[in-house]
């Protein structure tokens, strides 16, 4: 069972491929979002999930444990800058949606390419 | 100066990066394009002297902080980042002095100020993204200048900019998120995520399997964002429906710094470590930049629109870029490298001479130039040298990389000499293209008795543009020279 006991690379990779699913098979542009959103969450759970140490304590570092074993912290430095980078996409994403719809009156992306036609 | 000289790295960074807030609480419109053009000449005039530095040294290293590499972000400029640190800049510096004239009439005036702020962003991120040597720092410099094209490009007057500028949203966020992955996967190997770090440890690995996989993740992700043919499907829409300046600035230099990221990942740390990963990379890469060099070149023959037709004869070139690269020898990445410079010349020349032009013919559509010329002699002349340097005749700078590509091609073998024939035929697809627009605008019957002149404002930066295509055709020292080292630093066999 050793394909099971790396479960967190399953979880990455079947998230990450719902997300990826949604993004190129939803019409709904709020949806192509959420999915968006799902895709870079699976990169974060992976970068998250790869920085745990077995048996690992949390690495605050004092006089007397310096020999204790350290889970990695830096991966969830990074991840938080990348959720910051990923929020940031959403948000300016919504904007545009929002624009979208103002102008078009629809945030369906069949309809906008049928009104753009006309 | 002289105490500013170690610090010119970081500086590449920070001077458009704390302009660009300053910019965004200036609320009057004169004065904000003042101080961004100011900035981005003063990121020039850096870029200026860290290229003097590089010729004169070699390769410049800075430790951001003090902290030493492999722990703190190191920068490193070689002659690589050198040689697009002078085209971004110098686009964006060019596009800005141009950018007034053209911006005020796309673009409510109170709205302005926060453009020019999120213009310094997007500087500042393809800045940083030339100088650092951290694999993740670039992600997020990636990330910064992607964020605030978005919003330039959703800044046009027209409305289909929104739908195009959504679809290049989240096909640039899927590009950077499977760079990310790559990155990822790199790091669980290695445990480092500085360039020149990662290069030695991947060796001490030795399990190359995961570094392939990283490799896909990373040619993918980055193919997206330089609209590699069939990934290019973002831009001719983008760049169509962005302000004019946008396009003049992001046609010359946005999709080249995603293939610096490309080629400085695939080169310096997977080629030269991944046994096999260079006859990959060729044979990936190659039959896609046949099919982009084609493909986009038939579909701008018969594009109506002037900007999304030389926006499909950027992928076409984009296409030259990587067949360069994908010959894998010193003679092809010189050839791609100074076609990314040329390009950057004659795109920044003819989406300038457009922006002209769209002063006095908003749609800019082939049907609505006609006879032009006459009432706009110094545009459209300014059109026809820049798309002369784009064919490549002699005595301009488009000349020079294909000259250098043909040559590489002819080292390349029996493949080379079908490559030959497959550059002639584009470059003749592009004559057609471009002769189509002048025919049109000189001899075809006169359909706009209004169109004047442009202003000289925007008129004088293409001139500027024009001449330095003429220039780079007739002196191509420099260019030749940064990229035949900038190829030996990538391919690992110089300083």
């Amino acid at each position: 069972m050793e394909l099971l006991g790396l479960y967190h690379y399953w979880v990455f990779a079947i998230l990450l491929m719902t997300g990826f699913y949604a993004v190129v098979a939803k019409v709904n542009l709020i949806k192509k979002l959420i999915g968006l959103t799902l895709f870079q969450a699976a990169v974060f759970l992976l970068y998250i999930s790869v920085g745990m140490v077995e048996g690992g304590d949390a690495p605050i570092f004092t006089a007397d444990n310096a020999d204790s074993l350290f889970s990695n912290p830096l991966p969830q430095v990074l991840i938080l800058t990348a959720i910051v980078v990923g929020i940031s996409t959403t948000a300016l994403g919504l904007a545009i949606v929002v624009r979208i719809n103002e102008v078009y009156g629809t945030i369906e992306e069949d309809e906008i390419q049928e009104i753009d036609r006309r | 100066m002289s105490a500013l000289q170690p610090h010119l790295p970081a500086l590449q960074v920070i001077v458009p990066m704390l302009t660009a807030p300053l910019v965004a609480l200036l609320r009057e419109r004169q004065f904000s394009w003042l101080v961004t053009t100011a900035a981005s000449l003063c990121a020039f005039a850096v870029a200026i002297a860290l290229t003097m530095v590089v010729l004169e040294q070699g390769t410049i290293s800075y430790e951001m902080g003090s902290w030493p590499p492999p722990f703190g972000i190191a920068l490193s400029i070689d002659a690589v980042s050198a040689l697009l640190l002078l085209v971004v800049t110098g686009a964006s510096s060019l596009a800005l002095i141009a950018g007034a004239t053209s911006l005020q009439a796309q673009c409510e005036s109170d709205r302005q100020p926060l453009f020019y702020a999120a213009w310094l962003l997007a500087l500042a991120g393809l800045c940083g993204i030339l100088v650092t040597a951290d694999a993740f720092n670039i992600f997020v410099f990636m990330e910064i200048s992607s964020l605030a094209s978005y919003v330039l490009v959703a800044g046009g007057p027209d409305r289909r900019a929104l739908p195009a500028v959504f679809k290049y949203l989240v096909m640039g966020t899927i590009g950077a998120t499977f760079y990310l992955i790559g990155v990822g996967v790199i790091y669980l190997m290695t445990g480092t995520l500085n360039l020149a770090d990662m290069e030695v440890r991947i060796q001490q690995v030795g399990e190359f399997q995961p570094f392939l996989i990283a490799a896909a993740f990373i040619t993918v992700g980055m193919a997206l964002k330089a609209a590699i043919f069939p990934l290019h499907v973002w831009l001719p829409n983008a760049y169509t429906f962005a302000p004019h300046v946008v396009t003049v600035f992001f046609a010359a230099c946005a999709t080249k710094v995603s293939l610096y990221v490309l080629l400085r990942l695939d080169f310096v740390v997977f080629q030269q470590n991944v046994g096999g990963h260079d006859v990959q990379f060729a044979y990936f890469m190659l039959p896609l930049s046949v099919l982009a060099i084609l493909i986009a070149s038939a579909v701008a023959i018969f594009e109506a629109n002037l900007k999304r037709l030389f926006a499909w004869s950027s992928v076409a070139q984009i296409g030259y870029i990587t067949l360069g690269a994908s010959l894998i020898s010193q003679a092809g990445l010189t050839a791609s490298l100074l076609h990314m410079f040329n390009h950057a010349l004659a795109k920044g020349a003819l989406f300038l001479a457009l922006a002209c032009l769209a002063m006095s013919v908003a749609k800019l559509r082939v049907d609505e130039i006609g006879g032009i010329a006459r009432r706009m002699p110094w545009t459209m002349a300014a059109f026809v040298v820049g798309g002369l340097s784009l064919i490549g005749v002699p005595g301009t700078a488009g000349f020079i990389s294909k000259w250098y590509l043909i040559q590489a091609a002819f080292g390349a073998g029996s493949v080379g000499i079908a490559l030959i024939i497959i550059i002639l035929i584009s470059s003749l697809m592009a004559v057609v293209y471009i002769w189509r627009v002048v025919e049109t605008a000189y001899f075809g019957e006169a359909a706009n008795d209004e169109a004047r002149e442009a202003p000289l404002a925007i008129l004088v930066p293409t001139w500027i543009a024009v001449a330095l295509n003429i220039f780079f055709g007739l002196h191509p020292n420099l260019p030749v020279e940064l990229s035949s080292r900038a190829a030996a630093v990538l391919l690992g066999t110089g300083p």
